[in-house]
């Protein structure tokens, strides 16, 4: 197997913590992969997810990208963040700019940045509102905004991390058609970090799910074996849509049931 | 899609080039809110200088009431720009020697205090170091200061001017330093992603992320300079408010001590609102959200 992003052995423990939050995580990761990370809250889904962007350091094993170890923060792995993170003081079109100048100033001129940022507002559909504060505009469009200026940087990797979570059901499954078409279109490599079952089926080549934390492991990886271009509404009654849904929920609620809610 | 409002500026144009039995609708819209807004204080002004008026009016008064404030100091209401030489001045050379004085004091205690304020912001030992200083300086009242700074500077001019520095340069020292050590970490895992490191994470996340906590700082800062330049001018003399309202009461000119007080509220007042503003403009979207 093609081990473009390979994470092996990977275990994080925080300071002062008796029981490692991630234990042996091994997951290798192909070239265009579209992967999802499921799991209960608190199981360290996230933690992942900021290991690999080199945000956390890893307490044993590690991760690898294109051959080489990441040790922290760079472009190569782009994240959108949960709750968008833009800069409150900056334009829609100054948010991407500032990634763009930051880490393709070597790679194209002045010009060429700019066109591709704008480039990058229409792959979201967000032109219109360029010249727009992240106050002035609503969450998805915060969150479109987030996403291009994830894409802006030209990242090997796109880290996800429950970027659809805030957002009210319609405008969640308009962002997720347009991630499909961007990952269709744009052959990203794509982690991301969920706990909404449907999301994960429809969007995932492969759906990781991880046992309840701490000391969480994979449990389980299933092969979402549905052909692209992918359509919510053909796909609702498509029976392989429904079986991997069923598995993924059958392995969440009945042999990993959330402890907190198993304890109330 | 059009999430903006209609600008209600916008109706103006519009209601200039229609006929003149529509512009006059739009006209009524736009005048009762300023006049709800206006009413109110106005009525109590009123009202309270009724209340004045009567309780300063018997025999016994010991202050005098509006109509004598009037009659008394009715040249130095209608005509603040007088000047007869010596301290024999109106009130808007008083007003401005005053802001002057504070103008000076301010902007350096504002670009000190910033810088210092940064420092401790971002070095944890400059911090465990100066903040317990400041700590026990900042509760030194502004005219302590004064003989000190008498003593040190000779000088009238410079030793007001040191007051309003010391006085208002704590506020921002410590606002500045919380709002770098405030710095949001998503904003900090942004800046990390993109590898923004040195002078350019500070120029361009530390900085603006930190601007409405500086503002603040400012706001209170340019508060305490105007209460510290009117206690510190009725003891180094000089045109200037403070002593002119000294001046007053050694010549026992009651009503001009009042007309002078109308002024500094005023003033001091402006002075709140345009820091306020200035902060508004600088920081733009970030208090926001």
């Amino acid at each position: 197997m093609d081990r473009f992003l390979d994470i092996s052995q990977l275990s994080v423990a925080f300071p002062k913590a008796p029981v490692p939050v991630l234990r042996e995580i091994d997951l290798q990761i192909a070239r265009g992969e579209y992967v999802s990370v499921i799991g209960h809250s608190g199981c360290g889904k996230s933690t992942l997810l900021n290991v690999i962007a080199g945000l956390l350091p890893a307490t044993a094993g590690g991760v690898v990208l294109e051959g080489r170890e990441i040790e922290g923060p760079g472009p190569d792995r782009a994240v959108v963040f949960q709750n968008h993170s833009l800069l409150p003081w900056l334009t829609c079109y100054e948010n991407v700019k500032l990634a763009v100048d930051q880490t393709l100033s070597k790679a194209m001129s002045r010009a060429e940045r700019s066109d591709w940022v704008l480039e990058n507002l229409a792959l979201v559909r967000m032109t219109h509102a360029k010249d727009k504060r992240p106050s002035e505009i609503s969450g998805g469009m915060k969150q479109r905004i987030g996403i291009a200026r994830a894409l802006s940087m030209r990242p090997k990797v796109l880290l996800l991390d429950e970027p659809f979570g805030a957002l009210d059901a319609l405008t969640r499954a308009h962002l997720q058609d347009q991630v499909m078409d961007i990952h269709a279109s744009r052959g990203t490599t794509v982690v991301m970090i969920t706990h909404d079952v449907d999301e994960a089926v429809l969007l995932s080549d492969r759906i990781v799910m991880l046992t309840n934390g701490p000391n969480a492991r994979i449990g389980e990886i299933l092969e979402v074996d549905l052909p692209r271009p992918r359509d919510r509404l053909a796909l609702a009654a498509d029976p392989r849509f429904v079986a991997a849904r069923t598995a993924v929920l059958e392995f969440l609620h009945t042999r990993h049931a959330n402890p907190a809610l198993a304890a109330a | 899609m059009n999430m903006l409002a209609p600008k209600p500026a916008a109706t103006t144009p519009a209601a200039l080039s229609t006929p003149a039995d529509f512009a006059a609708l739009p006209k009524v819209s736009r005048l009762r809110p300023v006049l709800a807004q206006l009413l109110p204080p106005l009525l109590v002004v009123v009202a309270l200088m009724a209340l004045w008026q009567f309780a300063a009016s018997g025999p016994n008064a010991t202050l005098p009431p509006p109509s004598k404030v009037w009659t008394d100091a009715r040249d130095l209401i209608t005509d603040p720009f007088f000047d007869n030489g010596g301290l024999d001045k109106g009130l808007f050379w008083h007003l401005l020697a005053s802001l002057q004085r504070v103008a000076l004091g301010f902007a350096l205690a504002a670009v000190a205090g910033i810088l210092v304020g940064l420092l401790i912001g971002t070095s944890d030992f400059a911090m465990r170091g100066l903040d317990p200083i400041f700590q026990v300086l900042r509760t030194v009242p502004p005219l302590a200061w004064l003989p000190l700074s008498l003593a040190a500077f000779r000088e009238a001019q410079p030793s007001a001017i040191f007051v309003i520095f010391i006085t208002s340069i704590w506020p921002i020292i410590i606002n500045t330093a919380v709002g770098v050590r405030n710095v949001p970490q998503d904003y900090r895992n942004v800046a990390a992603v993109i590898r923004l490191r040195g002078p350019a994470f500070f120029w361009k996340i530390v900085l603006p992320a930190a601007a409405p906590y500086i503002f603040t700082g400012l706001k209170i800062g340019i508060g305490l300079s105007w209460l510290a330049i009117i206690a510190a001018e009725m003891l180094i003399g000089g045109v200037g408010i403070g002593f002119f309202i000294w001046d007053a009461w050694n010549s026992s000119n009651l009503s001009d001590i009042i007309v002078a007080l109308t002024y500094v509220g005023l003033v001091g007042f402006a002075l709140d609102r345009i820091v306020a503003l200035a902060g508004r403009f600088a920081t733009r979207g970030t208090s926001a959200s």
